[in-house]
């Protein structure tokens, strides 16, 4: 059984509906990738799940978000402080200010297992230098009695991460934890990132923009378009055989080595006005091979020769 | 923790701040050991040598009972500093937990307390402090507790403002997403974070603080005789202001002294800690 399993949620936020029917499945051990531009929807599926959506003023209208067992729409907000931090962690985008100012580092990531796992001052100090020195950050001891403006962005960006994971959730949502951060650094993090992840056989949700880091870590790709779901695949069959149009669109925008200068080209068009959803499906004006069908019907999320992809004229 | 200290010792270095700190310890230490200081007792009477002018034996002169001025003002120091500090604390701490509380959960309680503290804050707090004594009648405890409530407003909003910014950084965000409660965030890392400007206003403050318990004393609702007040003192001494000046001089002095020195250091503060635009947002 999956850890966790999004079934058709949409989301309301006003008068908006930036979530039409997202559905995904995440299991024990697994890193899955989400993916998509900007407005896609990928942070706002993380909130569903964090149950923070009531915080920014939206609402789950319909579908279920189940998290081993458990239903999480509908579940009160002080039975989800519960689950955050404790069996779901989130990453957030922003190492700079995640951290507060003038709380010690070591106080910061202490709080975490003291709170969930009720653990001794002692204890958790060790363990949050054991987990800094795990993010293979030099001299554990000092950088527990620094405050986060002694630290560059990759290490807050560490910090960030030992401290979602010093309550040892089942689950960790990793809202593009590497979007602030340089290049070099983005690799690195991502790497210490995967194998903590893998070496405790945790479930990642990592979202990005970047199918550069999606291949370099996960296992299976959700790829977003608009507020709903364009294709999810393994990891190998997304690269090789991409099912929908934006996720070749997707794939033909990594840059690759001994690339003619100059050749590298962006998707055409921009991503639909969330307050004017082209009819059917929203990939529409953008696609190459759109059709009549395509702006007529919205396309549904089928089976395909592996995997889901939501386009009507993907070949089986 | 030593981190804390490193904007006072800056303060202190500057030349502003270090005169106003020796005049300020001064204070406080008459305040403190105002028997060891003071050369005779606050309340021995000495009728024949009334309205003496200073000389060896009384420096600041005697007042209208022969009591010695100086070792009047030293005492005096201890009323005035303890209604203005205790007062003010009062305030700071009311001021803190009200104005977090507000500004963290928003909604009708937001709207409660920001009207009732607009509405005290629209008046002088002279007039809050005069009609809340008018209810409860003088003395040192009304003082203190009038001077409490005219100063709230003033942190409940300082802080209001300071919290309604910083509970949208993504700080408080990150951990709320670790599983963080109400009370957590509000007193572990909202406070704290919001607590720099509110103690240097609350410093600034207990300088007026000092003023208004002067005020209060100068109408005879604070301390009663013969408990020295600096307010109650200039006070009498307006009957002798032709004959013995120095009965109203002195403790005017006193007064004017001790609140430029609060302010000086206040402000050198301000310089150290680099608030000068958080605290703008009153």
């Amino acid at each position: 059984m999956a850890l966790l399993s999004v079934q058709s949620i949409s989301v309301s936020i006003g008068k908006l509906n930036p979530l039409d029917g997202i559905t995904f499945t995440i299991d024990k051990g697994e890193i899955l990738g989400l993916v998509g531009e900007s407005g896609s929807g990928k942070s706002l599926t993380a909130m569903c799940v964090m149950g923070l959506l009531p915080r920014i003023g939206g609402a789950i209208t319909k579908g279920s978000i189940v998290f081993d067992g458990c239903e999480l729409i509908g579940l009160p907000e002080i039975e989800f402080r519960r689950l955050r931090g404790k069996r779901i962690a989130l990453i957030s985008q922003n190492p700079m200010t995640s951290l507060d100012p003038i709380i010690l580092i070591g106080a910061q990531i202490d709080q975490v297992s003291k709170l969930h796992l009720g653990l001794s001052a002692e204890a958790a100090k060790a363990r949050s230098l054991d987990l800094i020195a795990q993010l293979r950050i030099p001299e554990p001891a000092a950088i527990h009695r620094a405050y986060p403006h002694q630290l560059s962005g990759g290490m807050k960006q560490r910090i960030v991460i030992a401290m979602a994971l010093a309550a040892d959730p089942d689950l960790i949502v990793a809202d593009e934890p590497t979007t602030a951060l340089d290049v070099t650094i983005q690799a690195q993090i991502i790497q210490i990132m995967v194998e903590l992840v893998r070496d405790r056989g945790l479930a990642l949700m990592l979202i990005t923009h970047d199918m550069g880091v999606v291949a370099q870590a996960c296992d299976r790709v959700v790829v977003l378009y608009s507020g709903r779901v364009a294709e999810m695949n393994a990891i190998g069959e997304i690269f090789a055989e991409p099912k929908h149009p934006y996720t070749r669109e997707l794939i033909r925008c990594i840059p690759r080595l001994g690339q003619e200068p100059g050749s590298l080209k962006g998707i055409p068009g921009t991503v639909p006005s969330i307050i004017d959803y082209p009819d059917g499906c929203r990939f529409n004006p953008r696609c190459g091979d759109a059709r009549e069908l395509c702006r007529a019907q919205v396309p549904a999320l089928e089976r395909k020769s592996s995997g889901l992809a939501a386009c009507h004229f993907s070949e089986v | 923790m030593m981190a804390a200290f490193e904007p006072i010792k800056t303060a202190i270095r500057s030349p502003r701040g270090g005169a106003s700190a020796a005049v300020l310890l001064l204070v406080v230490a008459c305040a403190l050991f105002a028997p060891l200081i003071a050369p005779y007792a606050y309340d021995i009477q000495n009728l024949p040598g009334s309205n003496a002018e200073p000389s060896a034996a009384h420096w600041m002169g005697t007042d209208e009972f022969g009591r010695d001025l100086m070792s009047r003002i030293i005492y005096g120091a201890r009323t005035s500093l303890t209604v203005a500090v205790t007062a003010i604390s009062i305030s700071v701490v009311a001021g803190l937990s009200l104005g977090a509380m507000a500004a963290y959960f928003g909604g009708w309680f937001d709207r409660t307390v920001t009207a009732v503290v607009d509405l005290t804050w629209s008046f002088p707090e002279i007039l809050i402090a005069l009609i809340l004594i008018a209810i409860i009648g003088p003395g040192v405890g009304s003082v203190m507790v009038a001077v409490s409530i005219a100063y709230l407003a003033q942190f409940t909003r300082l802080t209001r403002a300071q919290i309604m910014a910083l509970k949208n950084e993504t700080f408080v965000e990150a951990t709320t997403n670790l599983g963080a409660g109400h009370f957590h965030i509000i007193f572990r890392h909202l406070l704290p974070n919001a607590l720099a400007p509110v103690i240097v206003a609350g410093m600034l403050a207990t300088g007026d603080a000092i003023i208004l318990e002067a005020t209060l004393g100068f109408f005879g609702l604070g301390a009663q005789p013969p408990t020295p007040s600096w307010g109650a003192m200039m006070s009498s001494g307006t009957a002798q202001i032709f004959i013995a000046p120095w009965i109203i001089i002195f403790p005017g002095l006193a007064i004017a002294m001790t609140v430029i020195s609060i302010n000086l250091f206040g402000d050198a503060l301000i310089e150290a800690l680099d608030i000068r635009n958080r605290l703008r947002s009153v």
